[in-house]
């Protein structure tokens, strides 16, 4: 009898013990918001994620020191997986089921962010995609702040092939091998076709990621510019491969004045890691480059700067800003005015928030996220790549132009522009 | 129209007696305005001009240093300011110029147009870089084709006049005189440039049912000139091919020749290979940043310094791992093959923890940089030289350390006959070290020409562990001279591989081959003959 009774009192105590314990941690936890960041540190694809990171931690103390969303500060949760894709999942699930984030931002890779898609959708979580990507695409869960094709791709080969980009009549459609570059590849040659370009004069090319050794293919490329006719090479060549890419396209010779090279997924920061010289004047299509002159810019760039030395990133001193990092920045603006509007951070109330909301971007426009089909209105900026790394912006559009995540120019698609 | 008024207008001022006329403003406008077709119709009639202030403007266009200061267009040069219509100091200098920027066609006119301009400069190297780079950037020529007439003319040097005839030709290729156009063809079939094979193809095309070129003639020419450039052409791009394969198996040999030491002569799986090239990269941007900051004047220099690092480093590390891991295992294929892989992540992640999770960048010092120019379309990049030169060196190294040392002697007769080796004196535990260290140190080797054309990271290892053991399983284990077959043999067929097939059929058509092959053949391409060889 004594033993029962003392075994009750205990479980009693333990009981309210565990109570109180789960009361005080869910009074923690409703003083902060956790925000999930799902970006690569190590492995190929870490030369450009490392800064989306960086981006999104400095976006949320800046957030945290305005006083926070609802009241509440935003407790970033980091991740690393690794530049590896099955990896991106596993840590996607432990972001939404174990750390119960709110929201996540994250993945580079359109092969990534297909890998992940399952477990949002599963959960019903929420993520901000931050990159360019090759569209055919249209998730509920999924926000998109980078560009679809007809952001990016498109206006890029309508400038090559217009007099000012130098009139090219033959394409080299370089890439990496998986979704992003073969989709965008697909839609460029039936936009090439369309603008009665011959089978014969595209050239499509693709190398594993990770590649280090484009002897061969610089060589092809040499040959098909000398067939004749002026040649342009659109490059979606993704990753760490672009340093050899570029070192190796430099000591052949090849000129931009005589083939220049488009690139989709090579900015400011990848090109810190590569001597810019021999590089002078190839092309790159963006929705934001560090070089835009605006006020909104400069404050970006001086915050992304003190954050970098507040948090002794490696070369603090020469760190700069590029597009994923700038549709970082608009991203968490944005899921952050989403949540004041919707007083709650229930991912299908924030969706319904999302739509309309508008954002001064660094870009010097004022962004909005489409009401139907969750992509930003970008403007497209084409810059070529100067001594010093950085672009200078030789063509822009006048404004904001509204994302066609279903490219028109692959058919079957006229019906599917809506979620 | 426009653009004659302008020309007009500025030679009436030159005729007015002025001794010096300033760049018309329209023309300053037009290089500050933000529309494409004003700022090329500028850079053309400044061509056109051709005077002291215009040439100045252009050369400044080039050199990205005009710039718009207020209302007006300036050069900047360094501290001082220009007034762009007559280069005038400016003082005070204009606060915040915002400089002007080309983009690639403009560039490429300014250049032809500057090019053009010192074709008749009485400097002869000046003469011959014109010359050169009209060949690059000359764009439509017909304009320039009474200058060339002129510059042929005054023209006595062996080396510009060649290329003067050529330029000549090209711009009147455009002629609207048959027989002019039939000879410029014929001049040109005399080249072996791509370029010119460019120009040719236009006049064979069809467009519709009339060929572009009216004249059969001229067609007929054109086609037999690039007939004779094609077969020019196949010569140097066979022989380019070739060196990409030559400088794909120097790299892998460099990889694989410390596994076969230690895989192929003392028969340690070493999953940890990989890393120990990545210790050897690593080598080679330590001491790099070392040169930075210490002997910033000898800064070129820091790969031949970090070649004798990178081998004591990585051999330091390999002598490590054997002493305190490997040798506990000998004879235990399996236990090797897992303790030797844990290594390698232990190896990693160490190389995180010090260096970071990025890559770093290793940049190629001056001498490394660019390429030879061996015919119009092969040059051979001085880093592939440099490194196919440098894993021949490595090799002689290995060659002379294994058959001409009593080390190496000791190595030998260790791994033939154990017991007998140590009965005979040979303190066999310490050879296994230093071999072991011997491979190592060679991987380190190896990771420094890596880190000259590949990415230096953490992970890089990875990436020629199975190439390394693909080198020393093929070309037989035990032999040095098989994996230097191996590996030129593999880089070769890879190359035409991939100029056939792509980089990505290329690798899997590899490895298909190499299981069939080892299936038919598991001793290699050389098998080591002995009485004690299992």
């Amino acid at each position: 009898m004594q033993n029962r009774r003392s075994f009750l009192k205990a479980a009693v105590i333990s009981a309210s013990i565990a109570a109180m314990g789960g009361i005080a941690s869910s009074a923690y936890a409703a003083d902060t918001i956790k925000v999930g960041i799902l970006h690569s540190l190590s492995g190929t694809m870490a030369i450009s994620e490392t800064a989306l990171k960086e981006t999104a931690l400095m976006t949320i103390e800046e957030i945290n020191a305005k006083g926070g969303v609802l009241g509440k500060k935003l407790e970033p949760v980091v991740v690393d997986p690794a530049s590896d894709w099955p990896k991106f999942a596993e840590k996607a699930r432990q972001l939404l089921s174990q750390d119960k984030v709110a929201v996540t931002f994250g993945c580079w890779t359109s092969v990534s962010r297909k890998s992940v898609l399952p477990v949002y959708k599963e959960l019903n979580g929420l993520l901000f995609y931050p990159v360019q990507y090759e569209g055919e695409e249209l998730e509920k869960n999924v926000f998109y702040t980078g560009a679809a094709p007809n952001q990016q791709a498109i206006p890029a080969v309508e400038y090559l092939m217009s007099k000012e980009g130098g009139a090219a009549k033959r394409f080299v459609l370089l890439g990496t091998d998986y979704v992003y570059p073969r989709t965008t590849n697909k839609i460029l040659r039936a936009f090439l076709k369309s603008k009665g370009v011959a089978e014969a004069d595209i050239m499509e090319e693709y190398t594993p990621f990770g590649h280090s050794d484009y002897q061969t293919i610089i060589a092809k490329i040499k040959k098909f510019a000398g067939e004749g006719k002026k040649t342009a090479v659109i490059s979606t060549i993704n990753g760490d491969s672009n340093v050899p890419f570029y070192k190796e396209l430099g000591n052949a010779g090849l000129k931009a004045k005589d083939v220049p090279v488009v690139a989709f997924s090579v900015g400011e920061e990848e090109l810190r890691g590569v001597d810019a010289k021999p590089l002078v004047g190839h092309l790159a299509a963006w929705n934001y480059f560090m070089s835009v002159k605006n006020p909104d810019n400069d404050k970006f760039i001086k915050m992304y700067r003190d954050w970098a030395k507040k948090a002794k990133l490696p070369k603090a001193d020469t760190v700069v800003t590029n597009d994923p990092m700038e549709a970082t920045y608009v991203g968490i603006h944005m899921w952050a005015q989403a949540v004041e509007k919707a007083k709650s951070t229930d991912t299908d109330k924030v969706i319904a928030a999302m739509g309309g909301q508008t954002f001064k971007a660094p870009s010097g426009f004022t962004l909005k996220m489409d009401e139907t089909n969750h992509h930003l209105h970008k403007p497209v900026f084409i810059g070529e790549i100067k001594a010093d790394g950085q672009f200078n912006v030789v063509w822009k559009t006048k404004g904001p132009i509204r994302a066609q995540p279903w490219s028109p120019y692959i058919p079957g698609n006229e019906s599917k522009q809506k979620l | 129209m426009k653009r004659l008024l302008l020309i007009l207008s500025l030679a009436l001022g030159l005729g007015a007696g002025a001794v010096r006329a300033d760049v018309a403003p329209e023309v300053l406008k037009g290089l500050a305005s933000e529309d494409f077709d004003a700022k090329q119709g500028a850079v053309a009639v400044l061509a056109e001009v051709g005077d002291a202030d215009a040439a100045r403007l252009l050369k400044a266009l080039s050199d990205d240093a005009v710039a718009v200061a207020g209302d007006r267009l300036v050069i900047v040069a360094g501290e001082q300011v220009l007034d762009a219509a007559n280069g005038k100091l400016l003082k005070p200098a204009p606060a915040s110029p915002d400089s002007i920027s080309l983009n690639n066609s403009l560039r490429q006119q300014v250049d032809g147009a500057l090019a053009a301009l010192r074709l008749l400069s009485a400097d002869k190297a000046e003469r011959l870089a014109a010359a050169k780079a009209l060949l690059a950037d000359m764009g439509d020529g017909a304009a320039l084709l009474p200058l060339f007439d002129k510059a042929l003319k005054q023209e006595q040097d062996g080396e510009i006049k060649p290329i003067l005839v050529q330029l000549q030709a090209q711009a009147s290729l455009a002629s609207s005189d048959a027989a002019a156009r039939l000879q410029a063809v014929q001049t040109l079939g005399q080249s072996a440039s791509p370029a010119v094979k460019a120009l040719l193809l236009p006049l064979i095309e069809k467009q519709g049912d009339t060929f572009a070129e009216p004249d059969e003639k001229v067609r007929l020419a054109a086609q037999t000139a690039i007939k004779a450039i094609d077969g020019r052409l196949v010569w140097s791009d066979t022989a380019g091919q070739i060196f990409t394969g030559i400088s794909l198996g120097s790299i892998l040999l460099l990889a694989a020749l410390g596994l076969a030491i230690t895989y192929g002569v003392m028969g340690v799986i070493n999953m940890a290979h990989g890393e120990l090239l990545m210790v050897g990269a690593y080598s080679a941007y330590a001491m790099q940043a070392l040169f930075r900051s210490r002997f910033p004047d000898f800064v070129d220099y820091y790969v031949v310094a970090a070649v004798p690092v990178a081998f004591f480093v990585a051999a330091a590390v390999g002598m490590l791992m054997e002493r305190t891991v490997i040798r506990h295992l000998y004879g235990r294929p399996l236990e090797t093959l897992l303790a030797t892989w844990g290594l390698s992540l232990v190896l990693i992640q160490a190389a995180r923890l010090l260096f970071g999770a990025q890559n770093v960048e290793v940049a190629n010092p001056a001498w490394m940089s660019g390429g030879v120019q061996l015919a119009e379309n092969l040059s051979l990049p001085w880093n592939r030289l440099v490194i196919v030169a440098f894993s021949g060196f490595v090799l002689l190294v290995v060659w002379l350390l294994m058959n001409k040392t009593r080390l190496g002697m000791f190595v030998r007769a260790v791994t033939q006959n154990r017991p007998m080796a140590g009965c005979v004196g040979v303190p066999t535990a310490r050879i296994d070290t230093l071999a072991f260290g011997i491979g190592s140190g060679i991987a380190g080797l190896g990771g420094v020409a890596l880190s000259q054309i590949a990415n230096v990271g953490p992970d890089m290892g990875q990436g020629y562990i199975v190439d390394s053991f693909m080198v020393v399983v093929l070309g037989g284990v035990g032999q040095l001279a098989g994996a230097v077959w191996a590996a030129l043999g593999l880089g070769v067929v890879t190359k035409f591989l991939e100029g056939w097939a792509g980089a990505v059929i290329a690798k899997i058509l590899v490895l298909v081959f190499i299981i069939i092959f080892i299936q038919k053949r598991p001793q290699g391409l050389f098998a080591l003959k002995g009485r004690f060889v299992d």
